[in-house]
C-alpha cells in the first residue's frame, strides 16, 4: 500500500558501449587497454610508415569534425524530440498519446539505415537544406523515439507520492513535474541517454551514405583515391574507438559528478 | 466577533467510489467543524484512507459532493490547486522531495504557489523547523535524516502553506516504534494550537488523548462515530468492539 519512495530506480540499456565504472574492475582495465592500445598503435603506425598511414591521419580531421556535428546536433535534437515524446506517451489525452505512441512504434520497427535513406529523399521533396541538416534530422529522428521511451521509463520511475505530495501542496500538474519530477528523472536517465549517445556517435557512420563527409566517408574517399583499403579502414576504426572509449569514459564520470544518488538511505 | 454558529470546515454528502468492483466508500457522510479533531479508525480496506484522500481530491468520487470550507471541490469550475493550498496532506511514506534540501523542502511551493518572496519563505520555515525541533536539519537531505525526524519535516512543509486543516494519512505507519512518539508529539502540540485536522491512524492512545470525535469505518462505510471517551469504553455496534478487541 505505501510505496517506500526510498529505493533508487535504475534502468538498465545495453546498446551503447560499455561504460566503465570503477567498480567493475575487469572492464575498467579492458578500457584502458583498448584506448592505449590504439592510440599507440595510430602513433606507432605513422611513425614508422608514414605513407600511407600519416596521409590518412591528415586526410580524415575534417571528417571527424562532421562526425562531431551530426552527433552532437542529432542527440541534441533527439533530447528534446524525446523529452515531448516521453510526456506525450504518459499523457491522458488519447490523441497526444496516440501520435507519441504511434512514433515510438513505427520508427523503433524501422531499420536505422533505411530511416536514412528515407527521411533524405523524403525531405528532399519538401525542402532543400543542405545534407548534413537531413543527415542530422534522420538520426534525431530515429533517436528521439529511443529517448522518448528512456524518459517515459525515467519518469513512471519516481514514486507516484512524489506528484501526489506536490499536487497537495497547491502546484499545478505543470509545477510538479518541472520542479519536483522531471529532475529527479533526468538522474535517472542519464546513464541510458550517455548509452544512447554513444550509440548515435557509432551510428552516425551510416550517414555517409548520404554525401555527407564524416568520418567514414573521408576514408573511404582516400582509400578509393589510393587503393589502401586495409591501411585506411584500419586507421577509421581505431579513430572511431578512441572517440567512442574517450566519450563513455567521459561520460561515466559525468555520472559519478552529478548522479551523486542522494536518494539512497 | 466570533459567531457561535460553527463553520463547517469539511463537509461530506453521500460519497461513493468504486476501485473496479471494489466499493471503497460506500454513501459516506460526514462533517468536520473549524477546529475540530476527528480520528478516524478501521481495518485496513476500509475506506478510510480513501476518505481522507478524497477531502483534498487525490481521490476522486464517484458520486457524492465534498465541500471544503464551502467549496464544492469536484465542481468542475473550482480551482482545486487552490484549496489545495488550504489543505496540508501528511502521507505515511512522507514523500519529501528527496533531490532538495529540508529547507528547500518546505520553501518551494511557499514560493511558486503562495508566491511569498525567497526570504520570508525561508524565514517561516525556519520558524516551523523551530518547531517541530529540527532547525540543525536545514540543509541535509532527506535522506540523511531518521524517518521521524523526515516525518517531521513533512508536517513542516504542510504547515508552511498556511493550511486551514490538516489531513494525515498514516503518519506514523510507516516508522519504527521508537520514533513514533516524536511524531505524535508534534501533531498533539499542533492540535493545542486548534489546528482542525482529520487523521486516520492506528495510534488508540493519540486518539483518545487528542481527538474530539473518532470515526469507525469499515468495508467503506461509517460504521460507528462518537468522543473518544464513549467510543472506547462502551461502543454500540458489534463490529466497533470485535475491531477494539482485535487492537487494545
Amino acid at each position: 500500500m505505501a510505496d517506500k519512495g526510498q529505493r533508487s530506480p535504475v534502468i538498465e540499456v545495453g546498446d551503447g558501449a560499455a561504460i566503465p565504472r570503477p567498480s567493475d574492475v575487469g572492464l575498467f582495465t579492458a578500457w584502458r587497454v583498448a584506448f592505449f592500445g590504439a592510440i599507440a598503435a595510430v602513433a606507432y603506425l605513422a611513425v614508422t610508415r608514414p605513407d600511407p598511414y600519416f596521409r590518412i591521419l591528415t586526410f580524415v580531421p575534417d571528417g571527424i569534425l562532421v562526425t562531431f556535428k551530426v552527433t552532437v546536433g542529432a542527440i541534441l535534437l533527439a533530447l528534446i524530440l524525446g523529452l515531448f515524446t516521453g510526456l506525450g506517451r504518459l499523457a491522458k489525452n488519447p490523441v497526444i498519446n496516440g501520435v507519441a505512441s504511434l512514433y515510438v512504434e513505427v520508427i523503433r520497427g524501422i531499420p536505422l539505415l533505411v530511416q536514412i535513406f528515407y527521411i533524405y529523399y523524403a525531405l528532399g521533396r519538401i525542402v532543400h537544406i543542405p545534407d548534413i541538416y537531413s543527415a542530422v534530422i534522420a538520426m534525431a529522428i530515429c533517436y528521439g523515439a529511443y529517448m522518448g521511451e528512456i524518459f517515459r521509463a525515467g519518469i513512471q520511475s519516481i514514486p507516484k507520492g512524489q506528484m501526489e505530495a506536490a499536487r497537495s501542496l497547491g502546484m499545478t500538474h505543470t509545477q510538479a513535474m518541472s520542479h519536483i519530477i522531471i529532475p529527479q528523472a533526468v538522474k535517472v536517465v542519464l546513464p541510458p541517454i550517455g548509452n544512447e549517445f554513444i550509440a548515435l556517435l557509432k551510428d552516425s557512420s551510416l550517414v555517409s551514405i548520404l554525401a555527407v563527409s564524416d568520418l567514414l566517408r573521408r576514408g573511404r574517399e582516400f582509400a578509393s583515391e589510393s587503393f589502401t583499403y586495409f591501411e585506411t579502414y584500419t586507421v577509421v576504426a581505431l579513430i572511431y574507438l578512441v572517440i567512442t572509449l574517450f566519450f563513455s569514459k567521459l561520460i561515466g564520470l559525468m555520472e559519478e559528478r552529478v548522479g551523486v544518488d542522494k536518494r539512497a538511505s | 466577533m466570533s459567531t457561535s454558529v460553527r463553520r463547517k470546515m469539511v463537509e461530506a454528502r453521500e460519497i461513493s467510489k468504486h476501485f473496479g468492483a471494489l466499493k471503497a466508500l460506500d454513501r459516506v457522510s460526514f462533517e468536520v467543524y473549524d477546529g475540530e479533531k476527528v480520528v478516524i479508525i478501521g481495518p485496513s480496506g476500509s475506506g478510510k484512507s480513501t476518505l481522507l484522500r478524497s477531502i483534498n481530491g487525490l481521490e476522486t468520487v464517484d458520486r457524492g459532493r465534498i465541500l471544503v470550507d464551502g467549496i464544492d471541490i469536484h465542481d468542475p469550475k473550482t480551482d482545486i490547486n487552490k484549496v489545495r493550498e488550504e489543505v496540508g496532506m501528511v502521507f505515511q511514506a512522507f514523500n519529501l522531495f528527496p533531490h532538495k534540501t529540508v529547507l528547500e523542502n518546505l520553501t518551494l511551493a511557499q514560493v511558486i504557489v503562495r508566491k511569498r518572496s525567497r526570504g520570508e519563505a525561508a524565514e517561516r520555515a525556519m520558524g516551523l523547523l523551530h518547531k517541530v525541533g529540527i532547525p540543525e536539519k536545514a540543509q541535509a537531505y532527506p535522506s540523511q535524516l531518521s524517518g521521524g525526524q523526515q516525518q517531521r519535516v513533512a508536517i513542516a512543509r504542510s504547515l508552511a502553506m498556511g493550511p486551514k486543516l490538516m489531513l494525515f494519512d498514516e503518519p506514523t505507519s510507516a516508522l519504527d516504534p521508537e520514533m513514533i512518539g516524536e511524531v505524535l508529539e508534534v501533531m498533539k502540540a499542533l492540535a493545542r494550537e486548534g489546528m482542525t485536522m482529520v487523521v486516520v491512524t492506528h495510534e488508540m492512545g493519540f486518539a483518545r488523548e487528542v481527538a474530539d470525535r473518532v470515526i469507525f469505518m469499515d468495508s467503506g462505510a461509517i460504521v460507528e462515530e462518537g468522543a473518544p471517551a464513549h467510543f472506547f469504553t462502551s461502543p454500540a455496534q458489534e463490529r466497533t468492539k470485535l475491531f477494539l478487541s482485535q487492537i487494545l
